[in-house]
């Protein structure tokens, strides 16, 4: 397929944009550009048939079942973008005077509410952009607090090696040293390593919990104290919050600092779609430190407030994605209390009732049979055995027209798979799901060829990734 | 050079040159469980390395993987062909050697080519 450049003719354009109708400011010349600007010359059928092209190359959770383990690719409801497009949301300037916007404004302070009751948290700021860039902000927020307690020695961040790589590189850009901790044989963080690497250096412990193995751990509140009581915060990766949305709170648990991805557990659009949206959320020990401006009332007016002498400062320009925060709150509205919990059930649910069907064919090295929101297959035998590998497998699963699990995470499961159905898929999609893992795996011991050779109906089926890390062509001119 | 090559536990191999000096890498099993590799950090010449201690990273299609020290001593000098080709690992991964350390002062638990057979082989 052609790239958008390589389409049209040099002298065809497309005036898309309307007569200026305020007066032409003329700027230094310093400023102005010397070449002429690269666009695509192409006419409005060129560019509508081309991305109609593009998105039918492309699959989402809306072409087909799509259980990427650790991103909750759960469906997003189309009453999301609905509200999300209404005129009050999204003809407004960041710019615009505060008294009309405050009902924008009171979406983030709905949406604050509602987050902080399902964390327990006592606050939650909306700017950082995503996931990673979320985890930065809550590594800066433990920072500032043991800085202000001029506690300058704590420059080590604990992190089980299970975790998402994001974790020790947040930790690392935060400026801080990570200590890589072992996980016990069952998957669990290991208590008794914890005790012996905390100490006085100790600045923080990341988590996520349900874990990345798909398991809740079992000593939280022993692990949590354990960091406390050396004098460090805890700090909750919220990756895997599906699992436990209106049952089990981050606060409860001893947590001071979560991050939650609000495209993954929120369904706001994710991947190439987004933007993506990571708030954090503290509690009132921290609340100080959080980036500013911050959302307060005044005068029965809601304001950005911008003095605070111990915040971190700004994360990212104006106050983060504001449409994707539209959209989560209309699902936590939608759903309500008991939804939201309903939600967590299911995708508890779905995931238990994979794991059942797939596991007297499949090695499911943790968790004795059960799981939260996810679990993680180990095709490693069949590697041995057969050679095909955990990415023949998720080749071969595109032929099938459902996207691959998560492959080669986390890293201490060798040739990995971790499924995460979420709630949104019904029994009928699972059951058809489950007939075609167990088919592809007694392919693997009759023709494990044609599973090298896979995928074959897909437009793209093995590009060379190696030569793509080495030399990445990242732009077209 | 015949001397023999000695292995850890966590897949380097280390080749003592002399009492004091000795090049280090990574195993061939390492390699091949790592995949293509398409990048390798490497630390600087002078660098101190201490045993146990990560002094290089691998990236694969896969993963980044942390390359820990056998020894402890300074780098004498570094293997600059794998900065531009981390394929060489992946073609011999015995030859390609990551830095070679001087002024050794300690070393882990090692063990011989044997012993580390029967590791990878369990």
């Amino acid at each position: 397929m052609k790239l958008i450049f390589e389409k049209g003719n040099i002298n065809r354009r497309l005036d898309l944009m309307p007569e200026c109708d305020v007066p032409v400011v003329d700027v230094d010349e310093r400023y102005k550009r010397k070449k002429e600007i690269r666009l695509p010359n192409v006419s409005e059928t060129e560019i509508s048939r081309h991305y109609t092209k593009l998105s039918k190359r492309t699959f989402g959770v809306n072409n087909g079942f799509y259980p990427l383990g650790s991103c909750t690719m759960k469906y997003n409801p189309k009453i999301n973008d609905e509200i999300a497009k209404l005129p009050g949301f999204s003809d407004v300037h960041p710019l615009q005077p505060e008294h009309t916007v405050q009902g924008c404004l009171e979406v983030y302070k709905l949406a604050e509410e509602y987050l902080c009751e399902i964390t327990g948290m006592d606050a939650m700021d909306f700017q950082p952009a995503a996931g990673a860039h979320g985890e930065f902000t809550g590594l800066k927020l433990i920072r500032a607090y043991h800085r202000d307690r001029n506690d300058t020695k704590r420059d080590k961040i604990i992190v089980p090696d299970s975790a998402h790589g994001t974790n020790p590189a947040s930790a690392a850009m935060a400026g801080f040293t990570v200590i890589n901790l072992p996980s016990t044989e069952e998957g669990f963080v290991d208590v008794d390593a914890l005790r012996k690497v905390v100490g006085e250096d100790t600045a923080g412990f990341m988590l996520t919990n349900p874990n990345t193995i798909g398991l809740f751990e079992e000593h939280i509140l022993e692990i949590t104290s354990i960091i406390h009581e050396a004098g460090g915060l805890n700090y909750y990766d919220g990756a895997n919050l599906n699992a436990i949305m209106g049952i089990a709170r981050p606060g409860d648990m001893g947590f001071d600092v979560v991050h939650l991805n609000l495209h993954k557990t929120f369904s706001t659009p994710h991947g190439g779609g987004g933007p993506g949206s990571g708030p954090v959320g503290c509690k009132m020990h921290l609340t100080q430190y959080l980036p500013t401006p911050r959302i307060a009332e005044k005068d029965g007016m809601l304001t950005f407030e911008e003095k605070n002498g111990k915040s971190i400062g700004r994360v990212k320009d104006f106050y983060g994605n504001f449409l994707v925060v539209v959209r989560a709150l209309t699902y936590m509205m939608t759903l309500g209390s008991e939804g939201l919990k309903n939600a967590s059930e299911n995708a508890v649910l779905n995931a238990n009732y994979m794991l059942h069907m797939l596991k007297d064919t499949f090695d499911i090295p943790f968790g004795k049979g059960r799981c939260m929101h996810e679990f993680v297959i180990s095709l490693e035998k069949l590697k041995k055995e057969k050679s095909v590998s955990a990415l023949d497998f998720a080749k071969s699963l595109l032929d099938y027209e459902i996207h691959p699990p998560t492959m080669y995470f986390p890293l201490i499961v060798h040739e990995a798979l971790m499924v995460e159905p979420t709630e949104t898929e019904t029994k009928e999609t699972l059951d058809e799901v489950i007939a075609i893992y167990k088919e592809l795996y007694d392919k693997a011991y009759t023709d494990p060829d044609s599973m090298h050779n896979s995928p074959a109906t897909t437009p793209v089926g093995r590009p060379d990734e190696v030569a793509a890390a080495r030399n990445p062509i990242l732009r077209f001119f | 050079m015949s001397k023999e090559f000695l292995f850890t536990k966590t897949h380097e191999w280390v080749q003592f040159l002399d009492d004091t000096t000795a090049r280090i890498g990574i195993s061939d099993y390492a390699q091949s469980e790592l995949g293509d590799l398409v990048f390798i950090n490497l630390p600087e010449e002078g660098d101190e390395v201490i045993v146990g201690e990560s002094f290089a990273d691998v990236e694969s299609v896969k993963a980044v993987s942390n390359v820990y020290s056998p020894v402890t001593g300074t780098v004498k000098s570094i293997n600059k062909n794998l900065l531009d080709q981390p394929e060489l690992v992946n073609m011999d991964a015995m030859d390609a050697w990551f830095v070679e350390v001087e002024g050794i002062s300690d070393k882990g638990d090692l063990l011989s080519e044997e012993e580390y057979k029967k590791l990878i082989a369990e």
